[in-house]
């Protein structure tokens, strides 16, 4: 009971859950939540078993697709989406993350073009865990704690 | 139909690198030609490369061509701030082809997404520089008779230095090579390419100084130790002298040794090598020319 107190339930929408403390704002950002004019509740530094803290985020209204919210796995690797519909859950997912990564993160290399010109970033994703990915460009790897979100 | 670029090593397959090596042949038997007669080459330096543009130039004046460009970009439209994008975009409109040289990295791979003709990088910062390994195969080839079973030992920065990167993957393609690298700790090979090779099953060993064991040696590939490489000026000062080949130390080597390096030299080859005729690096430039000449008729179709 405590726990659904911390951030007040949503009536429809997506509740994504086990979010790191630190990457709450990097997810805000990837889903581009702050352009949103739905509802949207977050909470941050929350017990979780699992986790120790852990961030959660309601987004009332909207739906997302595999595509869109599987961005968010660069920075929340282990996040759960919740599907609500009239208080219930009705679907379970886990985020994946995808084998191509475009124009989300930037390159580590200061000393490539993407960092210098007008670029949109391309990835592949060479290893999941730690996330290394290689810049289609200059084909240097970024790693997991290199990510930076464009 | 779709175009072909060169912008990293890996963007040729092995039966290309073949088609490359026959045609530099062939251009070196017979190296004045007319395929390029009343096409227009474009080489934009935007950094730089004496070295390098004027082998590319020699290579499109032999194959008849004319040439378009600049080289460096104080003499370029850059200098009042026009992107890549524009002055590809531009250039792509006037040129049958591009041969770039630029200091950011990726920017070779950017130009041939932007461009609508074939685009050879000529160097993209420390990334790739792809003709230049493919003029080293030759000059395996040419000297060796073989690209397969190739004992092939590099020596010096093998940490930044991209040649031998380039290098490492594309004798990789072949029969049997055995890689030997002998560099100091701080500029050793990088782990991914040893994890590479190992993948691939393929033999390397590595080496802190020269030993007799470069008497196996097939090629002696000799880069240049970069004092700027090094955080502590002491540990350069180190190994500065442990990096330099001398005419005495190839006494016992192979007769068919050859000793490549991609130049400039600074003082890893002792000069007292250059008389030796296992000393193949000014021969080996002169065969980026035709190297040159193989991938420009290559792009283009017209061999």
């Amino acid at each position: 009971m405590e726990k659904q107190l911390n951030v007040s339930a949503i009536k429809d929408g997506t509740v994504i859950d086990h979010i790191p403390t630190k990457a709450l704002f990097k997810v805000v950002q990837i889903l581009k939540l702050d352009e949103f004019n739905n509802m949207v509740t977050f909470g941050n530094n929350l017990d979780s078993k699992a986790m120790g803290t852990k961030a959660i985020i309601k987004i009332a209204n909207r739906y997302f697709e595999d595509e869109e919210v599987n961005k968010i796995a660069l920075v929340a690797p282990n996040a759960k989406l919740n599907t609500i519909r009239n208080y219930e859950v009705v679907e379970k997912r886990v985020v994946q993350i995808p084998e191509q990564v475009n124009g989300i993160v930037r390159c580590f290399n200061p000393k490539c073009i993407t960092n210098a010109e007008n670029v949109s970033t391309k990835f592949q994703i060479i290893n999941e865990k730690p996330i290394e990915m290689k810049c289609y460009y200059c084909e240097k790897i970024t790693y997991e704690n290199e990510i930076k979100i464009k | 139909m779709s175009k072909k670029n060169l912008i990293s090593i890996t963007d040729f397959s092995k039966e290309e690198y073949l088609k490359i090596m026959e045609l530099s042949s062939q251009f070196e038997e017979n190296p004045s030609q007319s395929l390029l007669k009343g096409k227009v080459i474009a080489t934009l330096f935007f950094e730089p490369s004496t070295r390098t543009r004027l082998s590319f130039e020699t290579a499109i004046n032999r194959l008849g061509g004319k040439i378009i460009g600049f080289s460096d970009s104080n003499s370029s439209s850059v200098s009042k701030g026009e992107t890549l994008h524009d002055t590809i975009k531009m250039v792509s409109n006037y040129a049958d082809l591009i041969i770039m040289r630029h200091p950011l990295e990726g920017s070779a791979r950017y130009a041939a997404e932007v461009s609508d003709v074939p685009v050879i990088n000529a160097g993209d910062g420390a990334n790739q520089h792809p003709s230049q390994t493919l003029l080293d195969m030759y000059s395996i080839m040419k000297t060796q008779g073989r690209l397969d079973d190739i004992n092939l030992f590099m020596v010096g920065d093998l940490k930044y230095g991209r040649t031998v990167h380039s290098l490492l993957m594309a004798m990789s393609q072949f029969k049997n090579p055995i890689f030997n690298f002998v560099a100091p700790p701080e500029l050793a090979m990088p782990d991914e390419y040893k994890l590479y090779l190992s993948n691939k099953g393929i033999r390397y060993f590595e080496h802190l100084e020269f030993n007799d064991i470069i008497n196996q040696a097939d090629i002696i590939y000799m880069t240049r130790v970069q004092k700027e490489r090094f955080i502590d000026p002491v540990e350069y000062e180190k190994v500065k002298n442990v990096y330099i080949l001398k005419n005495e130390m190839l006494a016992n080597t192979k007769p068919t040794v050859k000793i490549l390096h991609p130049l400039p030299r600074i003082n890893e080859i002792h000069t007292n090598v250059d008389s030796n005729p296992k000393a193949y690096y000014f021969t080996q430039a002169r065969n980026g020319v035709f190297t040159r000449m193989a991938i420009i008729s290559h792009l283009l179709n017209l061999r």
